[in-house]
This record gives structure tokens, C-alpha cells and sequence, in this order.
């Protein structure tokens, strides 16, 4: 598998649709280096907008202030690679709406923020028919080799440390961007069909 | 059975929620596998675990 052909590798990326599912330090980063790869069709979710807080991690300038982060990375990743098919909703994940807003969608990275919604993200969209890339623990100043993927479930891959945020603790760019680089680069083995550790 | 790969021996017929809550998970934020098969949230009052079974617990952290 490693030595797969460049223009197959190429296809199936072009063929690959991904579902991002919070645009945060994770998702704006993961679905920008997606988009970089050129992988096709791309899903991105989020409900909230563009704030100062955000600039510190997130794949946002300050044009984008006020802006719905669903338009802001959609503006972006046009001006990145426009070949890519982006198609957005702002719509709030709940336990109501989350199968049908995935439901095209055979690759989901999680990328929220609240333990509560990633929970509710992946037990209703582990239903045998797709594959999700979560996030858990990619806070403070901890070593970046903590920062690791793992094949948890069956059709789940987990990538982060595990480790909760200290009280008032903080997210940096580099961690985040780790976390988020390992959860783009198992979309991208699974596009491949790379699935041993 | 084995919990996250821990052997954990169990004399009686238990639900999955009295294993979360022995292993002190906030049900809110976990997921589950039993035996390479999810448990869906709404049975984790009823679905009985034995002794033979293999669990998978992922209890998420906050940040993203």
C-alpha cells in the first residue's frame, strides 16, 4: 500500500467526501488540510461565528470577524484549492438532527469542542456505515508526542491525549494543529484503505 | 471481562450503566463497545454484561 500509485492516490481523494463536524482549532485546521490534499467533496458544520478569541488557533484573520466560521472557511478553502465541493450548515448537531445532516457522509471527523455533543455525535452516527475520527484531550503545554491516534472502536479512530484541560487551561496552535494533523491524516489512510495502527 | 483491556472479574449478571458508574464515567460524555459492537445510549440501563464480554469505554475530554 505504500507504494500506491501517485495518480490513484490523487483519484481517490478527489473521490473522497468528509464530513467535519465543528469548525474550531480542530476543524477549521483538519478541513484546510483536506482541502490542501484535494480530497473532493467536503461537509463542514458549525453554528457559531467568527471571534477574536478564535485567531490564537483557528484558520480565521480578522476579515472574518462576526462571519459565520461555515462561510469564513468556505472563503478560505476557495482560495486555497477551488476545486473543492464545499457544502456548509449552521444548523446546531443535536441528538434530533444529526443523522440526517451526516447522513451522505462515510467519513466523519469529530471536532467539537463539548465532551457532551462529542458523545452524542458519535453514538448516533456509529451505526455500522461509516467510519469517525474524534478528538479527546489537546489542551495545556504537555509534550506533542503525547498527542497519539488510536483504533478505539471498531469503526472509530480516537486521536488526541486523553488528558482533560486544567482549570483555566489553555488551547495552543501547535497542540491543536497536532491533533488536528492526526485526525486529517487518518482521513486520508481511510481513503486509502490504510487501516492497521 | 475485560474493560479497556483490564481484566475485571464479576461474580453476577450486571448493567453497563453500574459498570459506568463504578468506574466513575459522566454517562453524558461516553461511548461504549461491547464485544466489537456498539451499545446505543438509550440501552445502557438494560444491556447485561457477563463475564466473558470485552468492553470499550471512551470517556471524552473537552477542547477543540
Amino acid at each position: 500500500m505504500t507504494n500506491i500509485d501517485p495518480h490513484q492516490v490523487k483519484e481517490r481523494f478527489r473521490d473522497g467526501k468528509v464530513a467535519v463536524a465543528g469548525l474550531g482549532g480542530l476543524g477549521s485546521n483538519i478541513a484546510v488540510m483536506l482541502a490542501r490534499s484535494g480530497v473532493g467533496k467536503l461537509l463542514l458544520t458549525d453554528f457559531d461565528r467568527v471571534e477574536e478569541s478564535n485567531l490564537n488557533r483557528q484558520y480565521y484573520d480578522r476579515s472574518h470577524l462576526g462571519m459565520l466560521k461555515t462561510d469564513a472557511l468556505k472563503t478560505q478553502i476557495n482560495k486555497i484549492n477551488p476545486s473543492v465541493d464545499v457544502e456548509t450548515c449552521a444548523a446546531k448537531v443535536t441528538e434530533e438532527n444529526v443523522r440526517e445532516i451526516f447522513k451522505n457522509y462515510s467519513i466523519v471527523c469529530e471536532a467539537f469542542d463539548d465532551p457532551k455533543y462529542k458523545a452524542i455525535l458519535v453514538n448516533a452516527l456509529l451505526d455500522g456505515q461509516r467510519k469517525i475520527i474524534a478528538a479527546s484531550g489537546m489542551a495545556g503545554f504537555g509534550s506533542a508526542n503525547k498527542i497519539k491516534t488510536k483504533h478505539t472502536f471498531k469503526d472509530m479512530y480516537i486521536c488526541g491525549d486523553s488528558e482533560p484541560a486544567a482549570p483555566g487551561g489553555s488551547f495552543m496552535a501547535p497542540r491543536v494543529a497536532v491533533c488536528a494533523g492526526h485526525q486529517a491524516n487518518m482521513v486520508l489512510r481511510l481513503l486509502l484503505n490504510i487501516e492497521e495502527e | 471481562m475485560y474493560v479497556n483491556g483490564r481484566l475485571k472479574t464479576i461474580k453476577d449478571k450486571m448493567p453497563l450503566n453500574e459498570l459506568l458508574l463504578q468506574e466513575g464515567h459522566d454517562i453524558e460524555r461516553v461511548a461504549v463497545e461491547k464485544n466489537g459492537k456498539i451499545v446505543p445510549r438509550s440501552s445502557f440501563g438494560t444491556e447485561m454484561l457477563s463475564d466473558d464480554d470485552r468492553i470499550e469505554i471512551v470517556c471524552f475530554v473537552g477542547g477543540g
